[in-house]
């Protein structure tokens, strides 16, 4: 039987873990009672989130004008709000794609939670173009459309209308791939159910899984088509948001090093933000057995390396605004860092730069209130990371006569708010009725990778699974 | 001829691995094997061919990256080329790079929608379908061989379950 190199530590913790253990602890929280943690979270994050909508349809209602933009800074908050959210929503597929295909075991622990917080992220994320179009009603014309206003379609040109496809192929290919993963798992929890409604809504969910080898097999080889499919998928959806800024001729934006620069902060902010989510849920949920202080320092050398590479985008195009020796481009960089809106330059590259490299000390990287601590700067960080490319790029344009300030207005931060409250509605949805490891993978590793068998020789493990009579 | 089915329930992936081996060895044939996850190196011991669904991905991407391209010819060369600071579509070829996202984001869109339906019609698991696993624990801490009798002619049933207790069988069921 295949076995791990003794040097790697296990990630399954615990001498008595077996099958029914892992589903007895992973399906604790939707086959035993709502607890009353839950519903006080529940409570406070539908109360966002209603506060949230009601801003948005007084933001329809009323229009554009409600929020903080004027004539020179026409994309602030709600930009910058779509950008901070899709980055966060890049985490879930790129543990379940990329790690996959390097056939890294220790995103089985995690690949469920994050593809959850993917989904829910670009739900958030979609929200903030749409009702930038003022009219949301017409929210279709981006589509191409056969229409009646003579032979017009849509621009196949612009970076804006790559987002369209690119943001919605993303969401629903995740969408796919997340509930392809789910199917087995509502298939056990259908089984294991007791009473007549649960049992036929999982049955529902689970589409009639038998779980047989064929099915199996083919279960396999389209997690490994998806990855395959999923992966430079990730990767062209936050290149084709950066190209919203990348390819436009304003100082601070014109630059060939958004692509990468963009996928790596996305990759650094979703990591963190997967973070914030698992340290509370591993330990709410009692899971510390499966998402182990090992699994938490994997994803802190993530943030480190991302965070190194985003910390290099930041001083190269610093360094290029001036090399380049455009006065325009070099005012663009002098003017984020000394200007009025050095405030907001100096707490990003603070959160982004500075603090990720805490972690190279491995008593931070395995310390858990610290590092929940350090997500929370990061997603901060990043937030401050959209701002500054945004507003700081256009407050002040060409025309100093038209310079001004962006000051956000309640309706700004009601809808940011709001979307941290139905993200959070959505999450914890997610966390009481759907199965929140995919834990019938992680029953596939427990041989390799569980604790108990690490520590078994090969004559202990011959006894406890004889072959032979 | 016999129509009857034998079950064999064992409760390690291993263990079945590996008597599905001993018995494959005895020239019985295993119909089917029923488990929470899927058990490694299984498909060459019972017989199963690698499946071919990562070929329709392929096909439907094609399919998906052609589609794009004509769409986006028709639309911003053929019917209305939008000109743009002095710069129209002339033709698919010029303005090809910069019609390279939305044609491979659809090619992705096609290739994963596409292969993900056919996995769901292939495995017949659709919204209200029954599932047919013998036991309902074998989705969660049990592991089934499935033996049909008449696919072992010359084997009677009281033959294949002593082979069957040659193995660390937990159990064994006919229906």
């Amino acid at each position: 039987m295949h076995k791990e190199a003794a040097i790697r530590e296990p990630l399954i913790l615990g001498d008595d873990v077996t099958y029914t253990k892992i589903s007895n602890d992973v399906l604790a929280t939707i086959e035993g009672k709502t607890t009353k943690s839950w519903k006080v979270l529940m409570t406070i994050a539908t109360i966002v989130g209603l506060w949230g909508v009601g801003n948005i349809l007084y933001l329809i209602g009323v229009g554009i004008g409600t929020w903080g933009l004027n004539k020179t800074v026409g994309w602030a908050w709600d930009i910058t709000n779509f950008v901070w959210w899709v980055g966060i929503g890049h985490a879930g597929t790129l543990i379940s794609a990329v790690l996959l295909l390097f056939r890294q075991k220790w995103r089985m622990a995690i690949n469920r939670p994050a593809e959850a917080m993917t989904i829910f992220a670009v739900f958030m994320a979609g929200l903030f173009p749409l009702i930038h179009m003022g009219r949301i009603w017409m929210a279709y014309w981006i589509l191409p459309l056969p229409n009646t206003f003579g032979p017009m379609w849509v621009n196949f040109n612009s970076p804006l209308l790559w987002d369209v496809f690119a943001i919605s192929t993303y969401l629903s290919v995740s969408l796919v791939f997340w509930y392809i993963g789910l199917i087995p798992d509502f298939a056990t929890i259908r089984d294991r159910a007791k009473s007549p409604v649960p049992k036929l809504m999982y049955s529902l969910l689970s589409f009639g899984w038998s779980g047989n080898a064929k099915a199996w097999q083919r279960f396999e080889e389209v997690s490994l088509v998806l990855a395959g499919l999923a992966t430079p998928l990730v990767f062209s959806v936050h290149s084709i948001v950066s190209m919203d800024f990348a390819t436009s001729v304003i100082p601070g934006w014109h630059t060939t090093i958004f692509p990468p620069y963009f996928v790596a902060g996305a990759v650094f902010s979703g990591f963190a933000m997967v973070q914030t989510l698992m340290l509370i849920v591993r330990k709410v949920m009692h899971l510390e057995q499966y998402v182990t202080v090992k699994h938490i320092e994997y994803m802190n050398i993530v943030i480190i390396v991302t965070g190194s590479i985003v910390g290099v985008a930041y001083l190269t195009e610093l360094f290029i605004s001036w090399y380049s020796g455009v006065e325009y481009e070099s005012y663009a960089f002098i003017n984020r860092f000394s200007g009025p809106y050095a405030w907001a330059y100096w707490s990003m590259m603070t959160c982004n730069v500075i603090s990720p490299h805490l972690f190279w000390f491995k008593k931070l990287r395995t310390n858990l209130a610290f590092t929940f601590f350090m997500s929370i700067i990061v997603n901060i960080g990043m937030w401050f990371e959209r701002f500054v490319i945004i507003v700081t790029s256009v407050h002040r344009d060409y025309l100093p006569s038209s310079w001004s300030m962006f000051y956000p207005t309640w309706v700004d931060i009601g809808i940011f708010i709001g979307t941290l409250g139905l993200f959070s509605v959505f999450y914890l949805l997610f966390l009481r009725y759907f199965p929140v490891l995919a834990f019938n993978e992680v029953k596939s590793i427990l041989k390799s990778s569980g604790e108990k068998y690490k520590n078994m020789s090969d004559e202990d493990f011959k006894k406890l699974h004889p072959v032979k009579k | 001829m016999s129509d009857k089915k034998i079950y064999a329930i064992y409760d390690d992936d291993y263990v079945l691995l590996e008597s599905a081996k001993h018995l494959v060895s005895k020239g019985i044939f295993i119909r089917d094997v029923f488990s929470p996850f899927p058990i490694h190196g299984i498909d060459p011991v019972i017989g199963l061919k690698r499946t071919r669904i990562a070929i329709t991905a392929f096909i439907y991407g094609m399919l998906g990256v052609l589609l794009a391209l004509l769409g986006i010819w028709y639309f911003s060369v053929q019917d209305w080329p939008i000109n743009i600071g002095g710069k129209p579509n002339f033709s698919l070829i010029d303005n090809l790079p910069a019609f390279i996202p939305v044609t491979f984001e659809f090619g992705v869109l096609c290739a994963a929608h596409g292969m993900a339906i056919t996995y769901l019609l292939r495995n017949w698991t659709l919204p209200g379908f029954k599932s047919h696993n013998p036991y309902p624990r074998t989705t969660d801490d049990r592991f089934v061989m499935e033996i049909h009798v008449h696919d072992n002619e010359g084997k009677s049933i009281e033959e294949i379950k002593s082979i069957l207790n040659e193995t660390y069988v937990l159990e064994i069921d006919e229906k």
